[in-house]
């Protein structure tokens, strides 16, 4: 039975059990990530692919505007959503966590879950409905009589990509914060108050501080999948607010270029991951230094 | 209390695009917009002739039905595996199969797309879209077993082992009743997940559309809308209805196990 010999019984099973995710992970992972990197160094030479190692398509996105333009607005668009996403939600964990009796406080996450596990497509529909030329705001705002003209800058812009998608990751911000609100010693912020810290100041002192790996969680859990989004900027955008995953989505679907499209998403996805890690880094820093 | 109001506006907030649905699912004009003219059922009378729609359904269900069960076999493993024994590198592995979690699904769309039509030259179809959703539902079927498994006495399984079970007799006597709860509330996420994707099966769906990719094409039609909203009504309630019903396995299976419950899925 014995696998290796530094190796228990117990590590090969287990090791033996995490390998077959592992290796499907691998084989539907890593090695299609492996064929766009390779694909974006080729060429689209009409209906074939020319297999010559090139730096056209990198060229290409450095040399047009049009793509650092929307690859500028998508990484603002998700630096907006991000920041409104977090700050809404921060004070709906800390409530969860320290107002909410023990046995309510899953009622409360499963009530916060649950829109976020309808139909993503229809959820963004209905925000169209909700923000439209004819749509819930405008019209009840004439109805009321609070405006004559339907308001326009709500629908077909950035603005209403914005709103859509921090609707849509709102429950993504709250878990990971919430779960590390749970972990904090109560006693500490007892003995903040004893040592005569206001409440306010026990918050910004002790509870915020401890919180931020949570917070920092949710920063990144809504930040890097939102720039890859293109139906809530299809449907919502406009011609103004289209983002860079509809322009990846076009080279691979329409313009059948499939290498551009792999080098556009590759940048992309560079410039969300230095992004990231800048933030992390930072907030470690800002951490120590206040201890 | 003004948190207390706080979240309970949030809520409103959360829940107020969806409360919209059966309005207009029951409303008797062709603009969806207010005010409201009348109620009629008619939409919903239109999704019962609709071939098409149909179809879109029966292979959404298919692939979320199989996306359901492997992704809860892999889920599993993991899980399985997370409660052993630590072992070199087990942490960077369990975190490359979570990272799905966080990867933009455009970006595991395009190179699946790349590696299947480019590479290998296949033809899409279900099969391919099965594939992909369960490579995406695999973390979350972790997340949720890892809850199960991990609040497991070992020591009921060797037990078991002591008193001359094999090994897989053990698990499936002793430890599998356990899990059960988990494994049915992983199995009904990833159901609801696979149903409701839409930008994963957009790139890799073949000739027929699955029921996402089917209603992404009738928003274009405005005289299509209110369909749109009826069938929308019926999936968001049998969402709604399917987590309900993870959500109390789950809770039983914590019950189960004997551990405190201390949030939700992730």
């Amino acid at each position: 039975m014995s696998v290796g010999t530094s190796l228990t019984q117990d590590q090969s099973r287990a090791i033996r059990l995490l390998g077959v995710p592992f290796v499907y992970a691998v084989l539907l992972l890593a090695v299609p990530l492996g064929a766009i990197v390779l694909f974006s160094f080729w060429a689209q030479d009409f209906m074939a692919v020319d297999t010559t190692f090139t730096l056209d398509n990198y060229r290409e996105i450095a040399d047009s505007p049009i793509y650092a333009m929307l690859l500028q607005r998508s990484l603002m668009v998700s630096g907006i959503v991000t920041a409104v996403t977090v700050v809404l939600a921060y004070p709906v964990a800390y409530f969860i966590s320290f107002h909410v009796t023990p046995s309510k406080k899953s009622l409360w996450l499963f009530l916060i879950t649950i829109p976020f596990w309808t139909s993503y497509l229809i959820r963004v529909f209905l925000w169209k409905v909700i923000l439209g030329y004819n749509g819930v705001i405008n019209s009840g705002l004439i109805q009321v009589g609070l405006i004559e003209e339907p308001l326009t800058f709500i629908l077909y812009n950035v603005n209403a990509v914005i709103i859509t998608l921090a609707h849509a990751f709102a429950p993504f911000a709250i878990l990971p914060i919430f779960v590390v609100l749970e972990k904090i010693d109560r006693s500490l912020l007892e003995a903040s108050q004893d040592l005569g810290e206001s409440r306010l100041s026990t918050f910004f002192r002790v509870t915020l501080p401890l919180s931020m790996p949570g917070v920092v969680g949710a920063v990144l859990i809504v930040f890097i999948p939102t720039v890859g989004d293109y139906v809530t900027p299809e449907l919502m955008g406009g011609a103004g607010g289209k983002l860079i995953a509809n322009m990846i989505q076009t080279q691979f679907l329409q313009l059948n270029n499939a290498p551009l499209g792999a080098a556009l998403a590759i940048v992309a996805m560079l410039c969300v991951t230095a992004i990231a890690l800048v933030f992390v880094f930072l907030n470690r820093r800002w951490l120590r230094g206040r201890r | 209390m003004s948190l207390r109001v706080y979240a309970i506006a949030y809520l409103i907030f959360l829940y107020a695009p969806i409360v919209l649905l059966p309005l207009f699912a029951f409303n008797d004009a062709t603009i969806i917009a207010f005010p409201l003219s009348g109620f009629t059922t008619e939409w919903f009378s239109a999704l019962k002739t609709n071939g098409s729609l149909h179809g879109a359904l029966t292979n959404s269900l298919i692939i979320a039905g199989c996306t359901a069960v492997f992704s809860t076999l892999l889920g599993m493993c993991a899980a399985r595996a997370a409660a052993m024994s630590h072992f070199p590198g087990k942490g960077g592995i369990t975190g490359f199969v979570m990272l799905p979690l966080v990867l933009p699904e455009i970006i595991v769309a395009v190179s699946l797309l790349v590696i299947l039509r480019q590479v290998l030259g296949l033809d899409l179809g279900n099969w391919t879209i099965i594939m992909a959703h369960v490579l995406i539902c695999t973390p979350f079927s972790i997340a949720i077993l890892n809850g199960a498994f991990g609040n497991l006495d070992p020591s009921m399984e060797e037990a078991a082992l002591d008193l001359g079970e094999s090994r897989w007799s053990a698990f499936r006597l002793v430890t599998l009743p356990l899990v059960m709860p988990g494994i049915i509330s992983s199995m009904l996420i990833s159901f609801t997940i696979s149903l409701d994707e839409f930008i994963i099966a957009f790139f890799l769906t073949g000739s027929d559309p699955t029921l996402p990719v089917y209603i992404w094409g009738l928003l274009r039609f405005p005289a299509q809308l209110p369909v749109v909203m009826a069938l929308g009504t019926i999936l968001v309630a049998l969402s709604i209805i399917l987590l309900t019903i993870a959500e109390l396995f789950r809770r039983r299976g914590i019950k189960r196990s004997g551990a405190k419950d201390t949030g939700g899925f992730l």
